[in-house]
């Protein structure tokens, strides 16, 4: 099968490229930018005249909500989704049920990503066994399995002692650790950013000590360990400036920021409107540019979705009682490429933070229009006006804060390996 | 590439306020303007004299059924709605849900669910979650109004509006009364709604005195002057409203001993020299005698905590009728 995408503006970050060109894939592969290779003759010819020819997203965390909690939403379902919001390679955090901590869930997550067949699925391990923060998980087994880091998502770690082992032992088996910079204690289950909105509602607020402290913590030991480590989904401008100041002097760190933080603040959470439930808290105004802020000087390497589908009723209770959590698959291109327009960083920047950005900080050979590499590709139509609404979610989770936003711009064809995945019906 | 995102979602108060103007629920002060609030404390006055008269009942609420929702323990509060509810002819249920269905997994929506097929008219909702009158409110069927008993660390109006009351029945005008509120303001309810209704009606100065511990972050931007040391903070003012401290704060390390707390912001007679002359001194009750306040002060002449339990009838029935679209004046 050959294919060829005509005429669009090709923005292929990871080769400092951007024009109008003609890309050509056969069998899988990109064969060629630009020239058709001798004696190519398309299968297939997709028209991208005005359109952006993008390099398939890479989002960084993404449940995708089995095993386990097959209620919420599939692989199926979300890799279909993802493949609606031109997001080919995913990677899902280990908190499933069970959490991933052996080659078993790997396994089988791999084997339902296979046979959906609409997005590549990479997992992260466990970093304590069972995510219990108590003992170290089997980090070879996992990493010869195929998992890309090790994390203890969103569950703590019992002591700075047990995460300090835990961080040699990743070391030594050269993984990432991905860290969720959040202090428990400090945070002390509470369910909005510690600050003025909190207070007017009485809703227990998560300081932004939560996080700061825990970076501070966190980053010791980092440079006690020597482990490549990766901070997710940062979500103070305090905390994302002590780690830029860290990566200044010398650690081998990156971070993450997930799109809707550079949004929403604690203000959107308006007459508790559950939607905006999330954690981390959805924090300041000052927090949002300070985010932005770094974004654009480079050290927040990548933009993700920190997708969370959830069923109805997980929203549908007293703000405190809710899941956190937004189904955000669908609007990280968007909001992403807004960016652009806002001033924030230049569009090829944009399209880096959720491409080669987050597919270095992976280790993952994605998120590139090189010759050679799978063909993993999303065309994008910067005029086509769409509104964000429940029929218009492909994602099994209908929860995000997004509805009735009206987007101009929509992801019309996805190809993973060069075979298209989603069309666009127009 | 440009996105429109519709206008932020609606204020707190919008849901309890009809496109006319009138009540609909009563969940929260904040929103509501000094109009509205007036309106209340007039309506009340009039079925406060009524209380007086031996005859007590008006049937303004005659075949109506009201629901007490109570998820969380309480005595006074909800024995004052059931009381105003019946004296305005109203039938009355008190479902204690803490016993009943939350503990079997049943979901709040469920709950609603089932007692909205008994063709009923009012809940009044107390909880333990912030936000949860809200929920309700949103989710009932419209045909019903809620009344928000308080809800977690968020809002207990009908206390704010009893304390005004009382207030505007010794005082008067508002805008030149400086008003503290001594105690544990950050898991109150009572002191973020009776902050809100004093800051509509225009009182001249609202102060919060407590340690930083039992203080919510940036309370000031509720319209607040903090003060640490409760003498600074009595200063010339003309009503001292102290809060309840709960036993449970020591465990969390917000607070050493009740005994230093006493010694710090426990109201005594001694303290009190430093206000206005004529202070009232306010208490949402139950009381801690010897933790918050001494005994020879709750019961002393610049006392009024009694008086602030018999308002509160009168100003439940005022809510009352108003939501359900009685005209209060007939009552009087």
């Amino acid at each position: 099968m050959k294919l060829q995408i005509r005429g669009g503006r090709v923005i292929d970050p990871a080769n400092g490229i951007d024009e109008v060109t003609d890309v050509f894939v056969a069998y899988g592969r990109i064969t060629a930018l630009g020239e058709a290779p001798e004696g190519y003759t398309p299968d297939r010819v997709i028209d991208a005249a005005g359109r952006y020819v993008l390099p398939g997203l890479v989002d960084l965390a993404a449940r995708l909500r089995q095993p386990g909690e097959e209620h919420k939403a599939t692989i199926a379902s979300e890799t279909r989704a993802a493949a609606a919001a031109g997001i080919t390679t995913l990677c899902c955090p280990p908190d499933t049920v069970p959490p991933v901590d052996s080659p078993a869930e790997i396994n089988l997550i791999t084997r339902l990503a296979k046979a959906a067949g609409q997005a590549k699925v990479f997992a992260l391990g466990a970093l304590t066994a069972n995510l219990e923060g108590e003992l170290l998980s089997e980090m070879a087994a996992l990493k010869a399995a195929g998992c890309l880091g090790v994390s203890n998502a969103l569950r703590p770690v019992s002591s700075t002692l047990v995460l300090r082992r835990a961080l040699e032992y990743a070391g030594s088996h050269e993984l990432t650790v991905f860290l969720h910079p959040i202090d428990f204690e400090l945070a002390n289950h509470g369910c909005a950013h510690e600050g003025a909105v909190a207070s007017r509602l009485g809703l227990p607020g998560i300081p932004s000590a939560a996080e700061t402290a825990a970076i501070g913590q966190q980053l010791a030991l980092i440079e006690q360990t020597g482990v490549r480590a990766h901070f997710c989904r940062v979500s103070t401008a305090r905390g994302a400036a002590m780690i830029q100041r860290a990566q200044y002097d010398g650690l081998p760190i990156t971070m993450d920021v997930c799109a809707h933080q550079l949004y929403l603040t604690d203000v959107d959470i308006g007459d508790f409107n559950s939607l905006c439930h999330t954690l981390p808290p959805l924090r300041t105004l000052r927090d949002r540019d300070g985010l932005r802020q770094c974004l654009g000087k480079g050290s927040i390497g990548a933009i993700c979705s920190d997708h969370q589908p959830h069923e109805e009723d997980a929203k549908l209770a007293p703000f405190p009682a809710t899941e956190p959590g937004i189904s955000a698959l669908e609007t990280l291109l968007p909001l992403t490429l807004q960016l652009a327009d806002d001033g924030v960083l230049s569009l090829s920047e944009a399209v880096q933070r959720i491409t080669c950005g987050p597919a270095d900080i992976l280790g993952l050979d994605a998120g590139t229009l090189a010759v050679g590499t799978p063909a993993d590709i999303c065309i994008y139509d910067p005029e086509h006006p769409w509104t964000l609404d429940e029929s218009t979610v492909v994602s099994a989770g209908k929860n995000t804060p997004f509805l009735g936003w009206e987007f101009t711009g929509r992801v019309t064809h996805t190809l993973v390996d060069g075979r298209v995945v989603y069309a666009l019906d127009d | 590439m440009t996105i429109h995102y519709p206008a932020p979602g609606a204020s707190p108060a919008s849901i309890q306020i009809t496109r006319d103007g009138r009540l609909k629920h009563f969940l929260t002060i904040e929103g509501l303007n000094r109009q509205l609030i007036t309106e209340i404390l007039d309506t009340a006055e009039s079925f406060a004299s009524m209380n007086e008269q031996s005859v007590k009942k008006v049937p303004l609420l005659r075949g109506k059924t009201v629901i007490n929702l109570f998820f969380e323990a309480s005595t006074r509060t909800r024995t004052t709605f059931e009381l105003a509810a019946k004296r305005l002819s109203a039938d009355v249920l008190n479902i204690n849900i803490s016993q009943s269905a939350a503990v079997k997994g049943e979901s709040l929506l469920d709950t609603l669910r089932n007692l909205e097929a008994m063709y009923c008219d009012m809940f009044i909702v107390r909880h333990a979650d912030s936000g949860a009158s809200q929920f309700i409110a949103h989710h009932v069927a419209p045909h019903i109004s809620v009344l928000n008993a308080g809800d977690g660390r968020h809002a207990h109006p009908t206390q704010a509006m009893l304390d005004m009351f009382t207030i505007r029945r010794h005082k008067g005008d508002f805008t030149r009364l400086r008003v503290a509120i001594v105690g544990d303001i950050l898991h109150s309810r009572v002191a973020r709604s009776q902050i809100h209704a004093l800051n509509i009606l225009n009182t001249g100065e609202v102060r919060v005195i407590a340690p930083k511990t039992l203080l919510p972050e940036e309370v000031e931007k509720l319209g607040v002057h903090v003060y640490h040391d409760l003498e600074t903070g009595l200063r010339d003012v003309d009503v001292v409203i102290m809060l309840r401290l709960q036993k449970e704060r020591m465990q969390g390390a917000l607070l050493p001993s009740e005994h230093e707390y006493f010694q710090l912001y426990g109201l005594t007679e001694e303290r009190l020299k430093v206000a206005a002359p004529d202070v009232i001194v306010m208490h949402p009750g139950p009381a801690n005698r010897g933790v918050e306040i001494s005994s020879r002060v709750a019961d002393g002449p610049r006392s009024v905590i009694l008086e602030q339990v018999t308002n509160g009838i009168a100003v439940r029935m005022a809510v009352m009728s108003m939501v359900m679209g009685g005209n209060a004046g007939g009552a009087a």
